[in-house]
């Protein structure tokens, strides 16, 4: 009686104490949950419901409901004929999702490829490397615009330097317009992106990397095994969650691209993606609401990439293994 | 009683005085968004300066990208929003339809000035009988041609754009045997933006094609004379234009010219006095002709830019009265003279100080007067959209991305989608 008593009291003791945690948790988490609904959660409901309205800029507060005419809408011409209107109907919306889905595939996958060469490299021990690995940074630390701008002057047709470079060693016989021809807009856009974005990609898997003990690679070379099977075995798959959770950081960058875009090649159709899309119909337009309703596609078509990605990842993002 | 109206007395007194002073001697602070190109910034800043000294108010110049595009979508979402930072903003002449909600009516203010400037821009910046900017400069584009090399080669100023395409293909390649090997014949504005739309209305135009969408609203723009001019564009780009001009904007476009890289160029007067600068390695060798004809005789499209007051601004009669000051006959006459910039004042095209120092500007008033407006006033709200769905099918017609009859289709169908019952 006695001892049950005790433990009777030591539960109630300790989930008080736990109820008094989660008290606390939620007490220390409520500044940064309001600022976030505030400056994210309140901004998203509003562009979802512009997005089912006729809102236009210059009048939001008149916005009248009218449904999802913004996604799809059988306008009848009144004699049996008619067309579908809408986003959904839309093809240069269709071509914006392509070219950021197509952006974004190859952006991300050559980045994932160069950081993880790049992380290997200033993984291994040489003289100065400290001073390398921060030198690696700096197309990261450039803000877009600029790095973007100096991009464009390094592309220009007659005055860039890449095209001097490539006509003096002679890869090519006349200089290309590389932001502005049909056929290279794109390859710009990657080849600045990938660029800009691969310092980021090793410094996450540098980090997966020192987290493997060195002993597993000692093993591995008193038995005699191959370096290039031991990164496929060993280190490939110990560095696979940290790769996976940088390529969902990147996926989603790239995902919603627009400064890069509309400073190298703002209104080229081979490069406008979604954001500048719901950019220029929002405020270039007088189509706030067909904007809003891109917007929010684009945040569904981001959504539904992201969690098909963590399924087929099998990123964990609860904290464990 | 008597002693009653003493304090009374003396309020009135203290407000009249007050009243007075703040009438007159307290200076505001204002700002001027402003796009440039050249030496627009600079010679706004010196404008500013004399008005500075006058009133005594200050004011702050916020720079813009050169693209009127970029422009256009920040200013809308500073008016839309209400933002009292901004006084005054240089509008372009298409926008007026678009922004007037947000600007302020300068009739009364302007109506002593007003009757000086061309009656045609008035209207243009007037909508529902109000005048929502008072005109700062006026635009119609040139073919600037170099005088030296046509004299050399024994060829002729171009007529019509056949004659250019000819003249410019053999001066280029006379030119590049000569070891020049990165002469170009010819280059405009061929990037995907509002340029491309003045530039590709002027071809579509010469050659008998309309104006894309016509006065009365009805959309033209798909007709064989329109696709044949886009055709004859097509054809240059790779042989007497680079490839890169479908990404030059003015500048881009002025950067080769003045460097003497190129035969002719399409560009707004206000290349004239910065190619005659010191700096400029086609000084006195060039000279500038109309535009040429595709047939249908010459066409250029209307420019400008304006001054309007933003509705918001915390100061309006100070914002009214810079603006009025910048739009004035000494403001404009200096911009005349010094950048070849047209001015909206009639009396300034016989004055002889603007003759002497820019010589196109008099014999321009002709080719300004009879210039094609793009169709901001038919298309309304809906002008941006109609804009860029034109240069859109352009720009991809002369990058090779679909044929010009394909993309010209697309393109009606687009504007009458855009258009449903009516444009509004």
């Amino acid at each position: 009686m006695a001892a049950s008593d005790t433990a009777t009291a030591a539960r109630s003791r300790r989930s008080n104490l736990k109820a008094e945690r989660i008290r606390s948790s939620w007490i220390f988490l409520a500044p940064m949950l309001l600022v976030l609904a505030f400056v994210a959660g309140w901004p998203l409901l509003k562009t979802i419901w512009f997005g089912f309205t006729d809102a236009s800029l210059d009048a939001l507060s008149s916005a009248d409901f009218i449904g999802f005419n913004n996604y799809l809408e059988w306008v009848d011409y009144g004699d049996g004929d008619g067309e579908w209107y809408g986003l959904l109907a839309d093809p240069d919306w269709w071509q914006a999702v392509y070219n950021t889905v197509f952006f974004s595939l190859v952006s991300v996958f050559f980045e994932t490829i160069f950081g993880t060469i790049v992380a290997l490299v200033l993984h291994a021990e040489f003289k100065g490397r400290g001073f390398v690995r921060a030198a690696v940074l700096i197309p990261w630390a450039i803000p877009t615009i600029v790095s973007a701008k100096m991009w464009a002057w390094m592309m220009n047709d007659q005055f860039g330097i890449l095209n001097d470079l490539f006509l003096h060693i002679g890869v090519i016989s006349q200089p290309i317009a590389w932001t502005a021809s049909a056929d290279t807009a794109m390859i710009a856009v990657l080849i600045v992106d990938i660029w800009k974005t691969t310092p980021f990609m090793a410094l996450l898997i540098l980090a997966g990397l020192q987290m493997i003990p060195q002993d597993i690679y000692e093993a591995a070379k008193i038995d005699g095994i191959n370096p290039v099977k031991v990164f496929f075995r060993v280190t490939l798959p110990l560095i696979k969650p940290a790769l996976a959770v940088a390529v969902i950081f990147r996926a989603l960058d790239a995902l919603r691209v627009f400064d890069l875009i509309y400073v190298l090649t703002p209104n080229n159709s081979q490069t406008k993606t979604m954001s500048v899309f719901a950019q220029e119909n929002l405020f270039q337009f007088d189509k706030f609401a067909y904007g809003s309703a891109a917007s929010t596609l684009l945040f569904l078509v981001i959504g539904v990439i992201t969690i098909v990605y963590l399924k087929i990842a099998r990123v964990d993002l609860e904290g464990g293994r | 009683m008597k002693l009653g109206y003493g304090p009374a007395a003396l309020a009135v007194g203290t407000m009249l005085v007050t009243g007075l002073f703040t009438g007159s001697a307290l200076a505001v602070d204002l700002a001027i968004v402003s796009g440039a190109v050249g030496d627009d910034i600079k010679m706004l800043r010196s404008n500013l300066d004399r008005y500075e000294k006058e009133t005594g108010n200050t004011v702050k110049i916020v720079e813009m990208p050169q693209s009127t595009t970029d422009q256009f979508g920040q200013y809308r979402l500073w008016l839309s929003a209400g933002n009292a930072d901004i006084d005054v903003y240089r509008t372009d002449v298409i926008w007026a339809p678009q922004l007037a909600n947000h600007l302020l009516d300068l009739t009364e203010a302007a109506k002593d000035v007003a009757g000086a400037h061309f009656p045609s821009i008035i209207e243009s910046q007037t909508v529902d009988g109000k005048l929502v900017a008072i005109p700062m400069f006026t635009d119609a584009p040139a073919l600037y041609y170099r005088k030296d090399l046509l004299e050399k080669y024994g060829a002729e100023p171009p007529k019509t754009w056949e004659e250019l395409t000819a003249t410019a293909q053999m001066v280029q390649d006379k030119e590049r045997e000569a070891g020049n090997g990165d002469f170009h014949g010819f280059v405009f504005q061929g990037a995907a933006y509002e340029g491309l739309t003045c530039d590709a209305l002027e071809w579509v135009k010469s050659h008998g094609g309309g104006q894309i969408v016509e006065a009365d609203g009805t959309i033209s723009i798909n007709n064989p004379d329109a696709i044949k001019a886009i055709n004859t564009a097509k054809s240059w780009i790779g042989t007497i234009s680079p490839e890169g001009v479908l990404g030059y904007k003015e500048e881009d476009a002025r950067g080769v010219w003045q460097t003497g890289s190129a035969a002719f160029m399409r560009n707004w007067p206000y290349a004239y006095s910065l190619s005659n600068s010191d700096d400029s390695a086609v000084k006195g060798k060039f000279d500038v002709a109309p535009l040429p004809s595709g047939g249908d005789g010459s066409a250029a499209t209307l420019g400008g830019w304006n001054l309007a007051v933003s509705k918001y601004s915390k100061h309006p009669d100070e914002a009214i009265g810079l603006a009025l000051f910048l739009a004035s006959e000494e403001s404009q006459k200096r911009r005349a003279t010094e950048l070849s910039r047209l001015p909206t004042i009639e009396a300034l095209y016989d004055d002889p100080d603007v003759a002497a120092a820019q010589p196109i500007i008099p014999s321009w008033k002709e080719i300004f007067l009879n210039a094609v407006p793009r169709p901001s006033a038919p298309t309304k709200k809906d002008y941006n959209e109609v804009s860029k769905e034109f240069w859109t099918a352009v720009h991809d017609s002369l990058s090779g991305n679909g044929d010009t009859e394909a993309n010209f289709k697309k393109l009606e169908a687009k504007l009458k989608r855009l258009k449903g019952s009516g444009w509004e």
